[in-house]
């Protein structure tokens, strides 16, 4: 034993002791505290985000401001503009300044996290009081315009119109992704259907628009089971992709059939809706003749404006009474949880059928709609976009929320209109400001923004359709929206 | 034979450039499980990057090839890098946690804005390449006056890829950011409580599928020499379904999609119609998913009462 070690010690492995040891040195004196870093003054730490924004802005901006391709004679030319590069640097700095020293008070900015919302006992019925202004409003739109804007009623007529007819697809998606929860990213698909179905009907076979518009809806309908049917099985995403994919081969092949649909150049000569046999144009038989009245060219439109009102209006009814039928039921029990409706003994596959069925043929009869109003139509307008800019209506007012529909619609169908017209900036920015280029640059970032700012959509809150006792509105947080199981 | 030899070449060029998208695809889905729509632009920003590079490079006077290549590829591959990260950042990390809708519009937003974005910087005119990589290897010569012949471009494109997907899938393997993923893919509230840090997790993920996406868009430039602000969308739908069909959130089903696409794409307008080739992918898609719900390399997903 040539390393002899005290007794105490010599049974304990080594570890123990240097942390009992460690301990008591702890216990006896000063801890052995680090000096902590010094905190950055509010100034400085928000001088250093600014300019990490800054250098972030001018490595993303380097090839889209400061340099710039151009076609030139021989191939490409690429010219140099410091100018605007610099300029978006400074703002970016000065913008994540501000943000950072005034809003964020210096602070990080956190990311928002879990929230749940409780639920609410029932409350006044503010979405009621809206909808009935908003109806009467509607009701009487053509007159309010025309007495107190006559200058430019045909214009916010026509925008109406155009509003309208977005308030009804977004009512007919409502019911396959808001109520029945399917992601359905191909909804375009159906009005498209419904257009040409429409189109074809009244320039081959003469028939009216009162005829056609309800084959045009049964069309769409059927084309609802025909692509629902194989697909349904699919969840979640793999439905939305192959929704998607059906929206572009229904475009594809309206582009390229050319015998029958006229291919790029689409139908024209699509006629236009009678009242009852009358009208609207000059001449003997019309409207304006039969009642006696002068005739104008606004008369079409109030009386177009009428039509797509009763036609949402229409949508809107019926979705509000399926909600109340058994199917009704059954669409939000399936968005809720699929294996309980499934074990429960809801035939989940006819139930889903029904939604894209009647979502299709909603959508059917806005195409169809559309094609009267245009007199023409040609698959450009029923491109990918489409469906989004209707997906995003339905997100953004708040999936399931019939009100959100018609807010998210005005918003941002009214917003696009807005942008066209803003000639006024150009006196900031000078006349080669051109503002309808900046129209859908200016839409995606709204998109975003709405979106981040309420991700659960304008109108947040539900009330259930079926009701014990008392009937409560709930945060739309306690709802699986379009989950798509 | 040799129309089907050449057809085979271009489709699995092809099919290269629509698998490395579709990895971007694929890796994200994999983590936070939302349809990153906005990847197409990505690409699309990358190949624009690649011209903007390769005319900065041409008026400074540097004109070696080599070298001019890799420094395209670089730029581009951070630029777009810096982009990716960013569009996490600003759109989606705000709604992590939220209901599975909202990514999905904000990605859309994005998609518009980004397409937007470039329309009003760059010009929604076509801009067009010459072919700067010639010639090629003629791999037979029949009578019958058709000619298999494998560009040079072509063979960089795919070798690029087999260079990238190996070590992309050695970076997830072995590395520890690739089982910092894995450990995010399988259940991302676990791997925080183990330490992992899961923003920036997901930031390399998009970062790294930015870098791919570029890389796809500076081959998509050299390939077809014409790029417009628009290319995104039909190659980000392309790849989406190429992740898809190979079972989304597996690495090499992504690549398996991507040839897939590829190879129907262009066996369909070489045989078929040129018109319908969409149509042919997008049908082999459906009926792909109505008799393999979960792709052809994807675990089915188990249902969980």
């Amino acid at each position: 034993m040539a390393n002899t070690t005290t007794s105490a010690s010599a049974d304990r492995p080594e570890g123990a002791e240097r942390l009992s040891e460690d301990r008591r040195e702890a216990m006896r004196g000063e801890p052995p505290f680090v000096e902590a870093p010094s905190e950055d003054t509010r100034l400085v730490r928000a001088l250093k985000e600014a300019g990490v924004t800054a250098g972030l802005v001018a490595v993303l901006t380097l090839f889209f401001f400061l340099f710039r391709t151009d076609i030139a004679v021989g191939g490409l030319d690429l010219s140099l503009d410091p100018k605007s590069w610099i300029i978006a640097i400074a703002i970016a700095f000065a913008g994540r300044f501000l943000l950072t020293y005034f809003v964020f008070g210096g602070e990080r900015p956190t990311v928002g996290g879990w929230k749940k919302v409780a639920a609410k006992t029932a409350r006044w019925p503010i979405g009621k009081v809206i909808g009935v202004v908003l109806l009467l409003v509607a009701l009487t739109l053509p007159f309010l315009l025309m007495t107190l804007l006559p200058s430019q009623d045909r214009y916010l007529l026509d925008l109406s119109i155009l509003i309208l007819t977005y308030v009804m697809l977004g009512w007919g998606l409502n019911i396959v992704v808001g109520l029945a929860g399917l992601l359905d990213l191909g909804y375009v698909a159906f009005y498209a259907v419904g257009a040409y179905s429409f189109a074809l009907l009244a320039t081959n076979f003469d028939l009216g628009f009162w005829i056609c518009l309800p084959m045009a809806g049964l069309f769409a309908a059927l084309w609802g089971v025909m692509l629902g049917f194989p697909v349904l099985r699919l969840r979640g995403d793999y439905l939305a992709i192959v929704t998607l994919a059906f929206g572009e081969i229904i475009r594809v092949v309206l582009l390229n059939w050319y015998d029958f649909t006229g291919g790029p150049n689409g139908i024209l000569g699509i006629p236009k809706p009678t009242l009852f046999g009358l009208e609207f144009s000059r001449g003997e038989g019309s409207f304006s003749d039969f009642f006696g009245l002068e005739y104008s060219s606004i008369q079409r439109f109030v009386f177009l404006y009428y039509i797509i009102l009763a036609l949402a209006l229409l949508t809107n009814f019926v979705t509000m009474r399926m909600r109340k039928l058994p199917v009704g039921r059954a669409w939000e029990a399936l968005r809720e949880d699929e294996i309980a409706c499934r074990s429960l003994g809801i035939n989940t596959v006819n139930v889903k059928l029904t939604a894209f069925a009647t979502g299709a043929m909603f959508g059917g009869f806005a195409g169809s709609f559309f094609a009267t109003r245009q007199g023409f139509i040609s698959p450009e307008s029923f491109t990918f976009i489409e469906s989004a800019i209707i997906l995003a209506i339905v997100v953004l007012g708040g999936l399931g929320s019939q009100l959100g529909v018609v807010i998210a619609s005005v918003v941002m169908i009214g917003g696009i209109e807005l942008l066209r017209n803003l000639t006024g900036l150009q006196a900031i920015f000078g006349a080669g400001f051109d503002p309808t280029q900046y129209r859908m640059l200016i839409f995606g970032l709204a998109m975003v923004l709405i979106m981040v700012w309420k991700p659960r959509g304008l109108v947040s809150t539900r009330t259930p359709s079926a009701i014990y006792k008392e009937k409560k509105t709930i945060g739309a947080d306690l709802v699986a929206q379009g989950e798509g199981h | 034979m040799e129309y089907f030899l050449q057809q085979l070449i271009n489709g699995v060029t092809l099919g290269s450039i629509y698998g490395l998208i579709a990895i971007g695809y694929t890796m994200v889905y994999g983590i936070i499980g939302m349809i990153n729509f906005a990847h197409g632009e990505i690409f699309m920003i990358g190949s624009f990057i690649a011209l903007a590079v390769f005319l900065a490079l041409a008026a400074i006077g540097i004109t070696f090839l080599p070298l001019v290549l890799l420094l395209m590829v670089v730029v581009a591959m951070l630029c777009t890098a810096a982009w990716g990260w960013t569009i996490e950042r600003v759109a989606y990390r705000p709604l992590r946690g939220s209901f599975r809708l909202a990514p999905l519009i904000t990605a859309i937003g994005m998609s518009i804005f980004l397409q937007n974005f470039v329309q009003v910087t760059q010009g929604a005119r076509v801009k067009p390449l010459p072919p700067q990589i010639q010639g090629g290897i003629t791999l037979m010569d029949s009578p019958s006056g058709i000619v298999v012949q494998i560009s040079w471009i072509q063979i960089i494109i795919i070798l690029m890829t087999v260079v990238l997907m190996a070590g992309f899938s050695l970076l997830i393997s072995k590395t520890s950011l690739g089982r910092q993923q894995r450990a995010c893919e399988q259940d991302r509230k676990m791997a925080s409580l183990l330490g992992v840090n899961v923003d920036r997790t997901i930031s390399l993920t998009f970062v790294m599928g930015a870098g791919l996406a570029a890389v796809a868009g500076m081959m998509f430039l050299l390939y077809y020499g014409v790029i417009d602000f628009y290319i995104g969308f039909i190659a980000g739908v392309k790849a989406f379904t190429a992740a898809v069909l190979g079972g989304i959130g597996s690495l090499p089903g992504a690549m398996l999609g991507g040839l897939a696409i590829g190879l129907i794409e262009t066996f369909w307008s070489g045989y078929f119609s040129v018109e319908y080739k969409d149509v042919a992918a997008f049908s082999i898609l459906a009926v792909v998913l109505i008799f393999m719900p979960s792709g052809l390399l994807g675990r089915p997903e188990v249902e969980k009462v």
